[in-house]
């Protein structure tokens, strides 16, 4: 009999509007010792599941129909008090950001032992042992030291193996963890990843894991479960889902999925997920958009990094023997051919997007140079002066979510930077570079009268790229564009971005953290470490034959996803 | 730790010379301290020579500097009607404003964060209504009119307690306490709930509103998760969170009922500095009212300082030494 058994489970979210079903008769098993990945695209309804198996649905969401059975109990519908003595005890759960799943005003033993205490029944003194003994499990060094800590002297990645060790402190037979490694670098997600995994086979627990990430269910998991808007579409051994998928949202979704191995021209299959109307075919010659106005003779690279370096003051002081700096870049020198995409990858802290904002001038430079066709950036004072090069270089920020002014209407929100660089001439040309700029970027011109939040994180991400076109750009900074979305939609922005770059020869300065990603889109990488940029390389190169050996490192823990190989 | 307390104590003399800067302006442009000391009969002549042997008659920034002078001594001039020092007079007033101003925030604690903290566990219960209905009517109601009413109930109409003054008070180490006499205490209790009356609606809509934002965070989510019991949850984890911007706002509005007891003191008949604040102004005794106006000043600045310091204490992830963690 299998430990965890779902059937037929359903959840519902009632609302004013009439009732939204999460979780459409989702059924499911977990056996001891077995990882089962719960995959899916934000809204899939996989979250839900986890919740509603230990009753953390929020409100006013509610098991409308279906059972959950534990180790052949029925565990669906227990009184508050019955459920307590499952969480912890019987379950263990792992949440997404270790950065807010600790109470930041207990220390580390505080947590571990009322956690203990909760659960099993003894003594302090073992309890502290136990505790120990479980932070060494998790591989935390000097677990006597660091118990005694408060949440934020650890690492994000440190605080997840607290949260696991929490998490198995009850002696749970399940675990189930919810996008555990999502908010982490992918070094320290392969750490967590591979300590998940030990400590199932060790103590012969079953685990559901909850990811996003067809990487990790590739190297993880056993089995996996597709689910798609609310929907269970495919259950089974993982191996054979990724290389035979029978469903048509599982082929699309595993098609969206960057691959490592090799550059793809373009993602195929991915009209599935989100509706897009197909691009506007444009007269680029003729175009406004094709027409730069000043095109000057220079040969040599559109942008060229010379030995930049920017510190942070940590700790300001009087003296300055006594200021302590943070390096955020140390003689970072590169250099951008017209029409190139150009990487940088790196992990969290590596000084990657500063460099993005030190060469848009958004922070000077302690040392170093930055020229744009061969006109030294730093060397301007005056912000007139500097305006012609802001519009030359515009950036698409990460989180489509907070960089649009959610006051202000698309058309206004594109139409700006036209009029305050003064780039057409009359209100009707404006209107139709804006209309224009919409149907090209697959929105639509109707999609001009709403407002930010009527769109999704994908089409939001498109109305950024829109607004950055509508300055005419040469260079255009993509800092980590895609990370903050679904992978489908992903695959559809890259998509857009290499066709808008081969239509009007953009140059693209492209940061991410995630190597396949950068993989698919650049022509040349920059590996950057703590601030420094430790290798540039051609592309291919890059992955087959890295020169450092921190690339080494980093290309060695890319989540690689075998099942691909033989699907495509 | 040391370079926190230097800067903390550089900004408090900034704003104590601000004060400063107020106060004296009043004191000098508030009536003519010649009519407070001199009779109909005295000339304009000779007032003219009193003027220029009192230094009235000087420049402003000369005037300025010695009244800084004497005031960084301790000195604020000698108040016109008590014809002592305006501090001296202010101290010995103060023991019974503080007693007050202690007794209110006793009431404060006691009942706003029970009531908060059940408001925020139960949302939906019909007491949570009638306590946010309750803190609605009393932030609406003026201090003087909670005293007014209540001292018509119970000491006028009932007569179970005392309607005005201190009662009976006990020496200790030279503090007058109204703290530790049966009388003492029924003359406190009148007093400390109309000064209470102010600030109870707000801290209890705080105390709700900071413990409801603790229960929706991920760590109150992932302790569910750890199957800890609801209580241990209520009142360890969520509590000790809420406490945290409370304890910010708690500190600056004690600093506010210590200025602001005028009210209270007054309908009360209260011997403490708000009412000698009131008395100072109706006979324009103008040292008392400037050596008051700095006295509340530095009553602001210093509780704010020892918040901020608590509060280094009680947050481990506030970093006060300045040292990276």
């Amino acid at each position: 009999m299998s430990l965890l058994e779902v059937s037929d489970l359903r959840i519902e979210y009632p609302s004013r509007f009439g009732v939204h079903a999460a979780v459409k008769s989702l059924s499911f098993s977990i056996n001891r010792g077995e990882i089962v990945g719960v995959v899916g695209e934000s809204g899939a309804g996989k979250s839900t599941v986890g919740n509603a198996i230990i009753d953390l649905l929020s409100p006013p969401g509610v098991i409308a129909a279906g059972e959950v059975f534990l180790d052949g109990q029925k565990i669906s519908g227990l009184t508050l008090d019955e459920m307590r003595k499952v969480r912890g005890n019987k379950i263990g759960f792992i949440f997404q950001d270790p950065m807010t799943s600790l109470n930041p005003l207990f220390t580390v033993e505080q947590q571990l032992l009322e956690t203990i205490h909760a659960n099993l029944n003894v003594s302090q003194s073992d309890a502290i042992a136990r505790a120990i003994n479980l932070m060494q499990q998790v591989g935390i060094p000097e677990p006597e030291v660091r118990i005694k800590q408060y949440p934020h002297q650890f690492s994000g990645g440190m605080r997840q193996r607290v949260v696991i060790a929490i998490a198995l402190a009850g002696e749970p037979d399940l675990i189930i963890a919810d996008e555990p490694t999502t908010a982490l670098d992918v070094s320290i997600q392969d750490q967590i990843l591979t300590l998940i995994r030990n400590l199932c086979i060790d103590k012969n627990v079953g685990c559901m894991l909850v990811t996003h990430d067809m990487g990790v269910v590739s190297n993880v998991t056993d089995k996996v479960a597709v689910m798609y808007r609310g929907d269970l579409v495919e259950f089974g051994e993982t191996g054979k889902i990724l290389s035979e998928p029978e469903h048509e949202y599982t082929r699309s979704l595993i098609s969206a999925v960057p691959r490592s191995d090799r550059k793809l021209d373009r993602f195929p299959l991915v009209s599935y997920i989100e509706e897009a109307h197909e691009l506007q075919a444009l007269d680029i010659k003729n175009h406004w958009l094709g027409q730069s106005e000043q095109q000057r003779d220079y040969q040599g690279p559109l942008l060229n990094v010379e030995n930049v370096s920017l510190r942070f003051v940590t700790k300001d002081s009087f003296f300055e023997s006594k200021r302590e700096y943070v390096q955020a870049n140390k003689n970072v020198s590169f250099s951008i051919n017209e029409g190139e995409t150009f990487g940088l990858v790196g992990e969290s802290g590596s000084g990657k997007s500063t460099i993005a904002r030190v060469i848009t001038g958004l922070y000077p430079p302690n040392e170093g140079k930055i020229t744009f066709e061969g006109i030294d950036l730093t060397a301007i004072k005056s912000e007139r002066e500097r305006r012609p090069f802001r519009r030359q270089m515009q950036m698409v920020f990460q989180n489509p979510y907070t960089s649009m002014n959610p006051r202000m209407k698309i058309y206004d929100i594109i139409a700006e930077p036209i009029r305050f660089h003064k780039l057409a001439a009359s209100e009707s040309q404006i209107q139709q570079i804006v209309f224009d700029l919409l149907d090209h970027v697959g929105l639509g011109r109707m999609a001009g009268v709403k407002y930010p939040h009527e769109f999704s994180g994908g089409q939001r991400q498109r109305i950024s790229i829109a607004r950055a076109l509508a300055t005419r750009p040469r260079l255009l900074i993509c800092d980590e564009p895609t990370s903050a979305l679904d992978v489908s939609v992903q695959a559809q922005i890259l998509n857009l971005l290499k066709d808008l770059q081969d239509e009007l020869n953009l140059t693209m300065l492209f940061i991410s953290h995630d190597l396949p990603v950068i993989r698919q889109v650049c022509d040349r990488i920059g590996v950057m470490q703590q601030g420094q940029l430790l290798e540039v390389n051609e592309s291919e190169q890059l992955f087959t034959q890295p020169q450092h050996a921190y690339s080494k490192h980093l290309i060695s823990l890319m989540p690689e996803f075998k099942g691909l190989r033989n699907s495509l | 730790m040391f370079t926190f307390l230097v800067q903390r104590i550089f900004q408090a003399l900034i704003v104590m010379f601000v004060i400063s800067l107020v106060a004296f302006a009043i004191q000098d442009n508030l009536g003519d301290p010649l009519r407070e000391m001199v009779g109909q009969s005295v000339s304009e002549a000779e007032r003219q020579v009193l003027r220029d042997d009192l230094g009235l008659n000087d420049p402003y920034i000369t005037k300025y500097s010695r009244f800084i002078s004497n005031a960084v001594q301790g000195d604020l001039g000698d108040s016109y009607f008590f014809k002592r020092p305006a501090v001296d007079v202010i101290l010995d007033k103060l023991e019974a404003t503080l007693e007050l101003v202690l007794g209110a925030s006793i009431i404060i604690v006691l009942v706003s964060i029970p009531l908060g903290v059940y408001s925020a566990i139960n949302p939906k219960s019909l007491w949570t209504k009638a306590i946010m209905a309750f803190s609605s009517i009393g932030i609406s109601i003026p201090v003087f009119l909670t005293a007014i009413i209540l001292m018509y109930v119970f000491a006028i109409e009932l007569q179970w307690l005392p309607s005005y003054g201190r009662g009976e008070t006990l020496n200790v180490l030279g503090w007058e306490t109204g703290y530790l006499t049966t009388d003492g205490l029924l003359h406190l209790i009148l007093p400390c709930i109309s000064l209470a009356s102010i600030m109870l609606p707000l801290f209890i809509r705080l105390v709700r509103s900071e413990m409801l934002e603790a229960l929706s965070s991920e760590y109150v989510k992932f302790a569910t998760a750890k199957g800890l019991a609801m209580n241990k949850i209520y009142y360890q984890h969520a509590l000790k969170n809420t406490m945290l911007p409370v304890l910010t706002v708690g500190g600056v509005q004690i600093g506010t009922m210590v200025a602001y007891t005028i009210l209270t003191e007054t309908v009360f008949q209260w011997p403490g500095t708000g009412f000698l604040f009131l008395e100072a102004i109706n006979r324009v005794d103008t040292p008392l009212i400037t050596a008051y106006v700095i006295f509340v000043g530095l009553i602001f600045v210093v509780t704010n300082t020892i918040v901020d310091l608590l509060y280094g204490v009680v947050n481990p992830t506030v970093n006060i030494t300045g040292k990276g963690a």
